[in-house]
């Protein structure tokens, strides 16, 4: 046989994986991993932008398919990322994380980018964030826009509560994960509830004559503390807004 | 598919289009890397790479420009750029899949040992000049467009490189 000829046959087929690696590297396709989380198993899943959604395990592929419609492959994330996951996860916030936000209008990745720095162990009312992203009347979108956050947990959306204080609703899975994982990161969500019924908005301490959200860890320990019913009835008794957790909505 | 349909295909519908790219010229582009470079792994990273690096290439392009492509000297033009610079930037691409090989079940297996030797006594340009011409199958102009050497200089890396090869297996005997 001649050299050519020997040559000539020396092809033969793809090796598995590159086609699913340039489906991923593109982004025509999306990777997805498991992780573990306060409510048990989570699945990822990411492009190259970033992380792009978080869904509970179970039923995840269907959910996934109405949602979003792209291509999945079962893979393990970048590995500068995979630890940052995880660490996402557990603390409620995706830091130096990418998250890929494209599937979500301009107004909601305003939304879930504040709700992004709730500090843990806190909540704010829906009324709060509106006006953190300067749409004081938009409430209602807000609460829309909190409850399409693909990438909860990470997102940290159960930080988000009702604007009259109570807990509310819930879109991983229902309200009673919200009380879980509030629970789980010492927001001590049955307090919240009891001042909320109460029509407890704002808690002053007339230590530092700062008024506070009822969870800001600034007002947690404080003895001398008075709950009032707002914000403005705190200003009129000459207490000035915490800095931290800015209680205006 | 032939070449110019899939140069259309891809100018209208980019993303629908682009998985038949690398079927099609998915294997060519990984078993004439695998023969220049050497390493099978280098040579898949290399693939992906290659086919990611196009992808976004064509993403900026606009469709007239898609259309009257050769994708072939086009696709080999990047992966001849990428093996250049590969070992340097090695360290920093993110690896996304474990990849496994291939070939278990071929009835008619390639010694891929012999061959890896065998090439291995050709020089860099040569090598490259012989698997793009007699593995690949570009043309001597394809190939100084995708390497960047004269026409007059591929003849002879082919020829030159053709003739060791042969001297080679000879001894071999």
């Amino acid at each position: 046989m001649s050299i050519e000829h020997q040559l000539e046959g020396l092809i033969r087929g793809l090796p598995s994986g590159i086609s699913e690696g340039v489906a991923l590297g593109t982004g025509l396709a999306e990777g997805y991993d498991f992780y573990d989380s306060a409510l048990g198993q989570v699945i990822v899943t990411f492009n190259p932008e970033g992380v792009s959604s978080l869904d509970i395990a179970d039923g995840f592929e269907d959910r996934y398919t109405e949602r979003f419609g792209r291509p999945l492959i079962r893979a393990e994330a970048p590995q500068a990322w995979s630890r940052h996951i995880q660490e996402s996860i557990e603390r409620g916030t995706p830091g130096d994380l990418p998250v890929d936000l494209r599937s979500v209008t301009e107004f909601q990745r305003r939304v879930l980018r504040t709700t992004a720095g709730i500090p843990k162990g806190e909540v704010r009312p829906y009324g709060w964030v509106a006006y953190e992203i300067e749409s004081p009347k938009a409430v209602r979108a807000v609460g829309s826009a909190v409850a399409r956050n693909p990438i909860p947990l990470i997102i940290p959306c159960h930080r988000v509560v009702r604007s009259d204080g109570h807990i509310g609703n819930y879109s991983l899975g229902g309200p009673h994960n919200k009380v879980e994982l509030l629970q789980h990161e010492g927001a001590r969500p049955e307090l919240l509830e009891e001042l909320a019924s109460h029509n407890v908005r704002v808690r002053a301490d007339e230590s530092t004559g700062t008024y506070h959200h009822p969870s800001c860890h600034l007002v947690r320990s404080a003895t001398d503390v008075l709950d009032l019913r707002s914000s403005e009835v705190a200003e009129t008794q000459g207490f000035r807004p915490c800095r931290a957790c800015r209680p205006h909505g | 598919m032939v070449m110019e349909d899939l140069a259309i295909a891809l100018a209208t519908d980019l993303d629908g289009t682009f998985p038949t790219v690398v079927e099609t010229m998915g294997s060519q582009l990984f078993w004439g890397l695998r023969r220049i470079c050497g390493d099978h792994q280098e040579a898949e990273d290399l693939t992906q790479e290659t086919f990611i690096r196009a992808y976004r290439a064509l993403g900026g392009y606009d469709s007239a420009r898609i259309r009257e492509m050769s994708l072939r000297p086009w696709l080999w033009t990047i992966a001849m750029n990428l093996g250049r610079n590969h070992v340097r930037d090695r360290a920093r691409r993110p690896t996304y899949v474990e990849l496994t090989e291939a070939g278990a079940d071929d009835p008619e297996p390639v010694d891929n040992a012999a061959w890896d030797k065998r090439l291995a006594a050709l020089s860099g340009p040569q090598r490259a000049a012989v698997v793009l011409r007699h593995v690949v199958g570009l043309s001597i102009a394809e190939i100084s467009e995708t390497t960047g050497r004269p026409e007059g200089t591929v003849k002879a890396d082919v020829h030159r490189g053709l003739a060791r090869l042969r001297e080679t297996i000879e001894v071999e005997k």
